[in-house]
This record gives C-alpha cells, sequence and structure tokens, in this order.
C-alpha cells in the first residue's frame, strides 16, 4: 500500500520541514522532513547518534534547528523554548527522566503548572485530585503520594508521561522509553501507548528497539547520520529490513556460532554469601562454574543479585562467606588488582560509571589497568608516545570511532564507549570474561559487534560469563545458561534445549529447581 | 534548692535564645541559598557586613528598624554579587564564597576608618536606640518567665516568626516547590519552563539578606556596636547549623538553638570560679560544633544540584 497511500486520509498534526541543525562544522541533521499524524505512532529509528534525540530537542524547544520550518496543526511555530512547545500540547518524556526525586509523585506532575488557592499557596487537594483524575482516564496508575525516590523506574516513567498529558498534551515524544524497562514492563508501556492513541494521542516513539517498533508503531522513519532515508508502515516491513536500512548494510540477527566443546572447568563460585548496601542478603549460598571454551549466560530479571554477585567476584564488594576460585586460586576477598592480575576482565554494567573515566581521553582509558607496566610508563613516568602507538593499535582493530587516541570519553557515542571498554578488556587476555549488561542501549551494528568479541573469547578457549537481562542475547550468545533468582541459581539448561516459556518461569521464581 | 536550679535554668535558655537569634536569620539564608542548588560559605562576610551597616546605621540615623533593613540591604548586595559571579558565570562557588568572606570584613573595616574618625569599633548605639524589648518589664519581677523574657530583643521574635515563614514559604507555596525542584534537579525544572537563572539569583539575594539581618541582629540587638571580632565565626556556624538542620528551617532552627545554647552555657560557666581557663570554656560552642558535624552530616542529604553551577546545553 505504501506510505503515501497509508496516510493519505489521515490528520497531520506536526509538519517538520527541512530540518538542518549544526553544531559547529558537524551536520547532526541535513534537511529532514517528519509528518505526524493524528492518533498514530511514529517511531523514529537510528543508530546512537544517528540525530534522532536531536530533532526531538528541536521540536521540543530544547535546541534551535539552524535552518527549517515547523507547523503544527497547519500553523507556522517558533518553539523557542519547552513552554511553548507545551503550549502547543507537545510534551516530552526524556530518557534520563526529569524527576525530583525526594518530591511526591503529584508534586512532580503539577510542577510549573502548581493548583493554587490565595497568595501562591499550594492547593494539593486539588492537586491529588486532578492527578488520580487523568491517571484514571488513561489507566497509568502511580500513587500520587509516593516519593519517586521510593517507586519503581517504571512508575517513574508513568509519572513522566502523566507530567505531559497534564499538560494538555496532544504529542508526546517518547525519547527510547524502554532502555530501563523489563520485559514484562515494556508490554505494559506498549499497552499504554495503544490507550493514549485510541484517545487520540499522537506518539513519537525514538527507539533503535526493532521488535519494539514492530509492535507498537504504524509509521516508522528511519534516520543515518543525520539524513532521512526512509519513511515506512511498519506493518508491511520486517525487522531485517528496518536493521539493514538503519545500519546501512545486511545485518544478521542470528549469532554466528559453531559447536564447540567446553574444555575443564576454570572459575567456579562456592557457597557464596553476599549482603547490598542496605545489609541484606542478596546472594545466598550461590554456586556456579564456568569451564574453558564456554560462555556461561546467566539470566535473570534485574534485583535478583546479579549486581552484588559481580561485585564480588571482582572483588568491588565484600564477601561473607564462601568461596571463588580461579585456576585454583583463591580469589575470595581480594582487591580489584590482584583480581585482574588473576587474569579476570570485567566489562562493567556502567560503562560510564565504572567502565571508563569520561573526562579521560581514548588512549588513557585503553591503559587504565596496565599503566604502571612497561612499555606504558618507565620509572613511574608516563610514556604518551608508546600509548598511543596501543590506542591507535585498538583504535584501527576494533573499530573505534572517530579514530583519534586524544578523544574525550564522554564525546564517544555509547556503541564507541563500549568498544573501548571490550577493546581494553579482551586485549588484557584473561582467562574468565565477565560481560555485564554488555549491550545495553546499544544499536544493532555494536550488538553485533560485542557478540562477536565475546564468542571469540570462547572460541580461543577463555571462559566468558555474561550476566543480561536480555532473555534473547542470553539464549543467543550462550553455550548453558544459569537462571538466577533471589540470589541463588534456580536452574542450569544447556543453551540448545531452552525454552523461553520455561526459562521465563524460573527466573519468576516457578518451574524446578 | 529547686528555685536556684529553677533560676539558673532560665538563665540558661535567655541567654541560649538571645545568642541563637543572629545564627537563626543567617541559617535561614543558608537554608534558601541551598536549597536553590547554590553553595553560599560567604555568610560569614555578609553577616560582617550587616553587623556594620546595623551598628554605623544605628548610631547615626537612631532608628534600628531601619538600621536593621540597611543591614538586609548591604547584605543582599553581596549576595547579588554571590549570584552574579556563581549563577551567571558559572563561578566557583566555595572559591567566591571565600572571596566574599574576606570582601566582607574589608569593606567593613574600610568604612569604619572613614565614618568613625580612623577607628576599626563604631560608637556605641545608645540604649534606647537599640532594638526594642517587647516583653521588657511585663512579666512579674523575679519571676522565671521576666528572668527569660524581660530582655530578650524584638529580633528574637521575629527571627522565631522568619522561621515559620520560610518553611510556609518552601513547603506550602508554589515558589517554594519551584525553588526546591531548581535546587534538585535544574534541567527538570527548565524542562518545565520554570526560569533557574530568576530563581537562583532571587534565593541567593535573599540569602545575603538574612545574613546581612543576622549581623545586625548581633551589633543592634547582643551588643551595641560593631568591631572587627565582632562576627568571628558565627556565619560559619550558621552555615554548619544549615547542614546539621538537614538544609530545613525547622532543622535549622534547632540546630542555631544547640549552638547558641552552648554560647549560652559558655558565657553561663563564665560567672563561676572554675578551675578552666575562660578560653577554654568559650572554645565550646566551636568543640560541639565539630563534634555535631563529625556526628551527623554524614546522615543528612544536601539538594542534589547543591553547588553544581547550571548552564544550558548549547542550543545554536
Amino acid at each position: 500500500m505504501g506510505y503515501k497511500n497509508a496516510t493519505r486520509s489521515l490528520t497531520k498534526v506536526i509538519e517538520m520541514k527541512n530540518i538542518t541543525k549544526k553544531f559547529g562544522d558537524f551536520v547532526a541533521l541535513d534537511s529532514v522532513n517528519l509528518d505526524i499524524f493524528k492518533g498514530k505512532v511514529h517511531a523514529l529509528l537510528g543508530e546512537n547518534g544517528a540525530g534522532k534525540s536531536t530533532l526531538m530537542n528541536i521540536l521540543y524547544g530544547l535546541y534551535y534547528s539552524t535552518s527549517g520550518e515547523i507547523f503544527i496543526n497547519g500553523e507556522k511555530v517558533n518553539i523557542t523554548n519547552p513552554n511553548i512547545a507545551i503550549e502547543h500540547g507537545i510534551g516530552m518524556v526524556h530518557q534520563h527522566f526529569m524527576l525530583i526525586k525526594p518530591f511526591t509523585v503529584a508534586q512532580n506532575i503539577i510542577l510549573g503548572r502548581e493548583p493554587i488557592s490565595k497568595m501562591s499557596v499550594l492547593n494539593m487537594k486539588k492537586a491529588l485530585k486532578d492527578v488520580k483524575e487523568i491517571s484514571e482516564r488513561y489507566g497509568l496508575y502511580v500513587d500520587p503520594n509516593a516519593k519517586i525516590e521510593d517507586i519503581s523506574v517504571s512508575m517513574q516513567q508513568r509519572v513522566e508521561i502523566l507530567k505531559a498529558l497534564y499538560r494538555g498534551a496532544e504529542i508526546l515524544i517518547l525519547d527510547e522509553p524502554t532502555a530501563v524497562l523489563t520485559p514484562q514492563e515494556i508490554i505494559e508501556l506498549i499497552q499504554i501507548i495503544k490507550n493514549l492513541t485510541k484517545e487520540g494521542k499522537s506518539i513519537i516513539l525514538i527507539s533503535h528497539k526493532l521488535k519494539e517498533i514492530k509492535e507498537a508503531a504504524d509509521f516508522c522513519m528511519i534516520i543515518r547520520r543525520g539524513k532521512h532515508i526512509d519513511t515506512v508502515v511498519v506493518s508491511e516491513t520486517t525487522e531485517e529490513e528496518l536493521a539493514s536500512k538503519m545500519v546501512g548494510r545486511e545485518v544478521s540477527f542470528v549469532v554466528d556460532k559453531k559447536d564447540k566443546k567446553a574444555g575443564d572447568e576454570i572459575f567456579s563460585i562456592k557457597d557464596l554469601v553476599v549482603k547490598d548496601n542496605r545489609n541484606i542478603i542478596t546472594v545466598d549460598k550461590l554456586n556456579l562454574s564456568v569451564k574453558k571454551g564456554e560462555i556461561l549466560g546467566l539470566a535473570g530479571i534485574d534485583g535478583n543479585g546479579q549486581t552484588e554477585l559481580l561485585e564480588a567476584i571482582t572483588g568491588l564488594r565484600k564477601i561473607e562467606s564462601g568461596e571463588i576460585k580461579i585456576n585454583g586460586n583463591d580469589i575470595t576477598n581480594k582487591t580489584p588488582f590482584q583480581i585482574i592480575n588473576n587474569k579476570i576482565a570485567h566489562i562493567p554494567e556502567d560503562r560510564q560509571k565504572r567502565g571508563l573515566v569520561l573526562d579521560f581521553d581514548i588512549s588513557e582509558n585503553t591503559i587504565l589497568e596496565n599503566y604502571y607496566k612497561k612499555p606504558f610508563s618507565k620509572k613511574g613516568i608516563l610514556q604518551y608516545n608508546n600509548i598511543n602507538v596501543y590506542a591507535n593499535e585498538l583504535i584501527d582493530k576494533f573499530d573505534i570511532r572517530p579514530k583519534k587516541a586524544s578523544k574525550m570519553a564522554r564525546t564517544l557515542s555509547g556503541g564507541n564507549q563500549q568498544k573501548v571498554i571490550v577493546a581494553r578488556e579482551i586485549t588484557n587476555d584473561p582467562d574468565l570474561l565477565i560481560a555485564a549488561q554488555p549491550t545495553r542501549g546499544l544499536d544493532v551494528g555494536a550488538i553485533e559487534f560485542v557478540h562477536k568479541s565475546l564468542i571469540e573469547q570462547r572460541d580461543n578457549e577463555k571462559a566468558v560469563l555474561l550476566i543480561s537481562f536480555e532473555l534473547d542475547e542470553v539464549m543467543n550468545v550462550s553455550d548453558r545458561i544459569a537462571v538466577i533468582y533471589e540470589g541463588k541459581i534456580v536452574g542450569i539448561v544447556d543453551a540448545k534445549d531452552a525454552e523461553v516459556e520455561k526459562l521465563g518461569l524460573m527466573m519468576a521464581g516457578g518451574g524446578n529447581k | 534548692m529547686i528555685d536556684t536550679i529553677l533560676t539558673n535554668l532560665a538563665m540558661i535558655i535567655a541567654t541560649t535564645l538571645m545568642y541563637s537569634t543572629p545564627l537563626v536569620f543567617t541559617s535561614l539564608g543558608g537554608v534558601i541559598s541551598e536549597n536553590s542548588g547554590v553553595i553560599n560559605i560567604g555568610l560569614e562576610g555578609m553577616m560582617v557586613i550587616g553587623a556594620f551597616i546595623g551598628a554605623a546605621l544605628g548610631y547615626f540615623i537612631g532608628n534600628p528598624w531601619l538600621a536593621f533593613i540597611g543591614a538586609g540591604v548591604a547584605g543582599g548586595l553581596f549576595g547579588l554579587l554571590h549570584a552574579f559571579a556563581c549563577v551567571t558565570f558559572g563561578a566557583n562557588q566555595i572559591v567566591s564564597g571565600i572571596a566574599i568572606n574576606f570582601l566582607g570584613p574589608g569593606i567593613a573595616l574600610f568604612l569604619s576608618r572613614i565614618f568613625f574618625e580612623g577607628a576599626t569599633m563604631t560608637k556605641s548605639i545608645s540604649l534606647d536606640n537599640k532594638m526594642p524589648r517587647p516583653l521588657n518589664g511585663i512579666f512579674p519581677e523575679g519571676s522565671l518567665l521576666n528572668i527569660i523574657f524581660d530582655n530578650q530583643y524584638a529580633t528574637v521574635y521575629l527571627a522565631l516568626i522568619m522561621v515559620f515563614l520560610f518553611w510556609f514559604f518552601l513547603y506550602k507555596t508554589k515558589y517554594g516547590l519551584r525553588l526546591i525542584s531548581v535546587g534538585e534537579h535544574p534541567t527538570a525544572a527548565d524542562t518545565l519552563g520554570i526560569n533557574v537563572m530568576k530563581i537562583r539569583y532571587f534565593a541567593v539575594i535573599m540569602s545575603g539578606v538574612f545574613a546581612g539581618f543576622g549581623g545586625a541582629a548581633m551589633s543592634l540587638a547582643i551588643v551595641s556596636n560593631f568591631r572587627p571580632t565582632l562576627i568571628s565565626g558565627h556565619g560559619f556556624i550558621a552555615l554548619a547549623a544549615m547542614i546539621f538542620g538537614k538544609w530545613k528551617p525547622q532543622g535549622a532552627l534547632l540546630a542555631c538553638l544547640l549552638f547558641g545554647g552552648s554560647q549560652g552555657l559558655a558565657v553561663f560557666l563564665g560567672q563561676f570560679d572554675f578551675e578552666i581557663s575562660s578560653q577554654l570554656i568559650s572554645m565550646l560552642p566551636y568543640v560541639i560544633t565539630i563534634v555535631v558535624l563529625i556526628g551527623f552530616v554524614g546522615k543528612s542529604a544536601a539538594p542534589s544540584a547543591d553547588g553544581i553551577p547550571y548552564e544550558k546545553e548549547h542550543k545554536n
């Protein structure tokens, strides 16, 4: 049927025409057009740094476009700040939530548009009533009196959506809304999106997750490096087609992996007990072992002890009891330095907090663990020439972009930041590589790269422990899958025999032990 | 026996109220500034200039209330300076605060030498031109209420009223809600169309005004002139009280009463013939400050964006 025919009878609510945005010499958006139709979900698909968020920030008045025009309901508008966008019925749910943590849900929703009684005195009674009203109308359940710091991430997201609806939003921009959600919460969010469009709201969904776009969106515009590539009707396309348009080449979804027999056990955890920050036991007599030449996937829902387990192995958290061994050496409660020297490498969960020093450049980040060794350091003086040579080798080998060792880590895209970490950790030639959420927030191209790197490690007879909340990832990449629930391993299955339903049940605490 | 204890207790309460008052004003200044996200360690310098202007105007004009307001204006000007550096130019808030702590006493001394014939001390204000004592002579002579309230200046009651007004402003009005949101998450506030710069300017200027009041509450009530050693650390104690009070007006009040109380205790103990030298006893408030901060500061949480300059993302 085609995009033109499909949209012929629809009402256009937003028209962005020839939007160009330059940051200095860099062209972030090159004459991009975007149409949004009433009651429809419009996805914006592109790799990290393609310009999706920039385009939306222009629509929301956070950036000014270098040139181009915006029409809302056929009327030309000049959106110079978020207030004007809000007045025109545009609401935005940012990827990083814009919530005041010590405030209650209701306070956050009314902030800036507070109902008052007399003399600017807050009328919280009316606020609570208003919040309850819209929350019931759109089926977005929240507790108006709960503090933001006490509620779950998905609840916080609902508060953000309510914030926009409270301001009368007709057009809702959702910036990577599922990046922080569990699979179950994603299903709920898609239902919410459907409810909203039923009420006549238009949704702009920024995403690089193809599955969600297929499930939730009506139309999809693809942007690559600031250029408009295509706009398609989602029901008439496939995930493969979307992916290749986004990346500009064919992408394989099937992880290419040869069958392989695992070797001897190299890493083992016995009866491990670890407490979390609140002093509650979160890893409870856990047993686990990884063999040479295998990828052991650890599946589980967030908050079942994965973080604490990871921190215990890497020496970042105290172990109450139990034993961790690698190559027969006891590394229980050793320092991270000693653990690294026992040939354990670690791709951390939070790449910006633990993986990189954001204000160091690429070259400095590549030697974080080896800075004191020759040839990077001689008699305590850093040898920048040697460091740069080494960094440039890694940049070439791992295709880190931009190809400039003096680039600050902070300025790299998420995918390239992750490449720096992967490059550093793998080049250390570890016997055990621990990868925690290694593809979180990455686009398909970068995900492919990370998976390939993990499999290469395994093919080189090394052990890999993959911790991930994405069940698809665990199932595709691993050789064996262990399921963690409430700090215990509740089952281990061969990846070949694994079934989604069974694993899902085990992750939720049901099923066989 | 019981009578003596009660009388002594009443005397300690009286001195506590008296000595807490300048701290309460200044501490409120800290509360409003830091809740908007701007650290103000310049409270000390602002207090000094307030104390000087209060004493000088009190001497020349003879109206304590005009002098008190003048002190607030002087403090507010210093607040404006701090806001200019920290809010408009995103300067380091600690450095700006330190500069103000040097500038305040410097300017006070400079002006004192000009207007008081080269003296570093202003001339004393007569008792009639000091702050009024609203409850003077109301209670029967020798009663406990008389001991507590007879000699309290109007600033004591004003400070207590101000604590309530600050609490009401911060937690019950829309501007208070916005001010706190700016101190917690300025980007979020900005995306809701709240003017971060304007609110921070307002808060930092008010902070100076109240530190000025705090200084004047010293020089127009507790004593009757200004001298360079008059404030000597009270601004910092007020800052500590604000932190100890978890950045809340009511908490700051309690902390100020504690610190004022330790000062009162030092004065009270000073009248006895102890084997402890008076210098050691007068260290008490400062020692208590340190001990309290070591014990409690870890548990209190500053506004999330406190001390971080807010810059909009590159728009153009």
